[in-house]
């Protein structure tokens, strides 16, 4: 059974935990007030002043942050701190709006590292492993986040980034790499290519274990990777807002360890803004307990889980949040039903003839709008019938029926047509022009 | 049996232009000869079903070049080119209760008609067309013809 991190803070009892969140909470609130004219401004408009903050229910006074908070102090207007104790930048690519810069100082890169040194230890990866980076470098998180982890735990990092697959498999295979942390659907790539090349990772590698995250996936997927890698995959969880990738399933793979000496997690009902009992469903809110640079404040990430705040079995007592069962914002409306890519993704991944691959394309036909699925059928699958073929669709598009509640056209399409990632993969194009 | 048996090349491709050529071009770069050829299509895609002289290395080609592609047993009757050499043979698997999945035809140089057929039941096929003495073209013969 792996050891622990930090065995004194991860299994603290609940009660002290608590109160340790609630001196947090409150010397982060003063904090915040003092040092960021955003945040004073926000205290002040919502009527809650620091010292209202006694309890750590108490939190419910306070007002939200949101992405759109940081799009509109870009870059550092949210910032504690002046830059003489920046550390580091990381910032988002702006593909859904302005891009948004994140701040570090020293101890909130070493607190990212710290939270990360816990998870790995909690799968039982350390100073044995040789964990092979694959997520991008740069201004995204994933790379530099994975890397400080590994380094922390005393792991041997293999700083790959994502790209140059045949060379990422070489080096795999040649320096004997344990580990790997990269998307999931960097990963499914990273399959295919390795077939292509001859090389199993099963039988002519030392991969055992995966770190995969930075894209919502479904439970349905990570047993593909892992019935066709042989390796066990583990969830990992963070956004660059709050630092990056940050944690972790443990061992027992029954939910994210959310480390509460750093973070304090809120579910809410999405609509009325209760929270909701542990078990159900709700949008995640997370406030920084720790961080210097720029601490957020219930930030609603958008993102929906349950938590759970039973102490796991492998007695670690910070709560735990379900894997991600969507982002709110990836969410398509399609004649009035909601869709989530991960949905789709579920059903696909559930049907031995659909390959790793999709895509959603969602159009506007007139005043209907149209939802269509592509797909790359496994090459055992084909059948030189026509009627196979049609009776193949039919079933693919009768299971997508049955969950969605909505007709799925669904188009076979070659291999390799659809869009292979290195990083995050898009699974919907949507062509309706509102 | 093998000897009765042809292997048809089934190959899954977009309905789209070039997707032709470029399966065409990957067999006349490896050398193999394609005897007989058809397209079914439905829409958005189609099934390219060939027969060829050397199947298992079609299909290797194929398969590395990463196209969708699968080998399947057919039946190759040969028949004279003349009225009534369709009939008879429909007339067998008409009485022998056997289902055509799908057909087609050429004609080959030696002005005989070669009738390629997949049938639900390939053995009984076989054993009912050689009790009625029509011939059958196995992987050896199409070298020749």
């Amino acid at each position: 059974m792996p050891e622990y991190w930090d065995p004194e803070i991860e299994t603290m009892p609940v009660d002290d935990l608590k109160k340790l969140q609630e001196e947090k909470l409150k010397t982060l609130v003063h904090y915040v007030y003092e040092n960021s004219p955003f945040y004073r401004k926000r205290f002040d408009e919502h009527g809650v002043r620091p010292e209202d903050i006694r309890t750590l229910e108490d939190v419910r006074k306070l007002p939200f942050t949101f992405k759109q908070d940081l799009r509109d102090t870009y870059p550092t207007g949210m910032f504690c701190v002046p830059n003489s104790k920046l550390a580091r930048f990381h910032a988002s690519s702006g593909t859904t709006g302005k891009p948004t810069v994140v701040g570090y100082t020293h101890k909130d890169i070493d607190d990212w590292a710290e939270s990360l040194a816990r998870a790995f230890t909690s799968v039982g990866v350390g100073k044995d492993d040789i964990l092979q980076v694959s997520y991008g470098y740069g201004l995204f998180t994933g790379g530099l986040g994975a890397h400080y982890g590994s380094e922390k735990v005393g792991a041997t990092v293999l700083p790959t980034s994502s790209g140059n697959t045949e060379r990422q498999l070489e080096l795999m295979k040649d320096l004997g790499t344990t580990t790997i942390a990269c998307t999931p659907s960097y990963f499914l790539y990273m399959i295919e290519v390795a077939r292509k090349e001859g090389i199993n990772i099963r039988d002519d590698t030392k991969l055992r274990k995966g770190f995969f995250g930075a894209e919502p996936w479904s439970e349905e997927l990570k047993k593909r990777i892992e019935d066709e890698s042989g390796i066990k995959a583990y969830d990992i969880y963070g956004t660059s807002e709050l630092s990056g990738p940050l944690f972790t399933e443990c061992y027992e793979q029954c939910g994210i360890h959310i480390w509460a000496d750093l973070f304090l997690v809120e579910i809410l009902d999405p609509e009325t803004g209760e929270t909701v009992p542990d078990g159900e469903t709700g949008e995640l809110v997370i406030t920084t307990l720790a961080k210097e640079a720029n601490p957020l404040i219930r930030y609603k990430i958008k993102d929906l889980t349950k938590k759970l705040s039973e102490p796991c079995k492998c007695g670690r007592t910070h709560p735990r949040i379900t894997r991600i069962s969507g982002r709110s914002d990836d969410m398509i409306i399609v004649r009035g039903i909601n869709v989530f890519p991960g949905q789709v993704e579920s059903v696909l991944m559930n049907i031995p003839e659909v390959g790793n691959h999709f895509m959603i394309i969602v159009d506007r036909i007139g005043p209907l709008d149209s939802m269509k699925v592509q797909i790359e059928m496994n090459e055992s699958a084909f059948s030189d019938r026509m009627s196979d073929m049609m009776a193949l669709k039919k079933k693919i598009a009768g299971a997508l029926k049955s969950v969605l509640n909505l007709a799925v056209e669904v188009e076979l399409v070659e291999h390799g047509y659809l869009p292979r990632s290195e990083g995050k993969s898009k699974k919907v194009i949507d062509k309706r022009k509102i | 049996m093998e000897d009765k048996i042809i292997k048809q090349i089934s190959l899954f491709a977009e309905n789209k232009p070039g997707r032709l050529a470029s399966v065409a071009n990957k067999l006349k770069s490896a050398g193999i000869n394609i005897r007989a050829f058809t397209i079914a299509e439905s829409g958005d895609f189609g099934i390219i079903r060939m027969v060829v002289d050397r199947s298992d290395y079609a299909h290797s080609v194929l398969h590395d070049a990463g196209f969708t592609v699968s080998e399947t047993s057919v039946l190759g009757i040969e028949m004279d080119d003349v009225p009534g050499s369709m009939s008879r043979i429909a007339e067998v698997f008409g009485e022998a209760n056997i289902n055509l999945d799908y057909a087609y035809a050429f004609v080959t140089r030696e002005q005989k008609a070669l009738l390629i057929v997949r049938v639900n039941e390939l053995e009984k096929a076989v054993k009912k067309l050689e009790e009625n003495n029509i011939k059958l073209i196995g992987m050896k013969d199409l070298e020749k013809i």
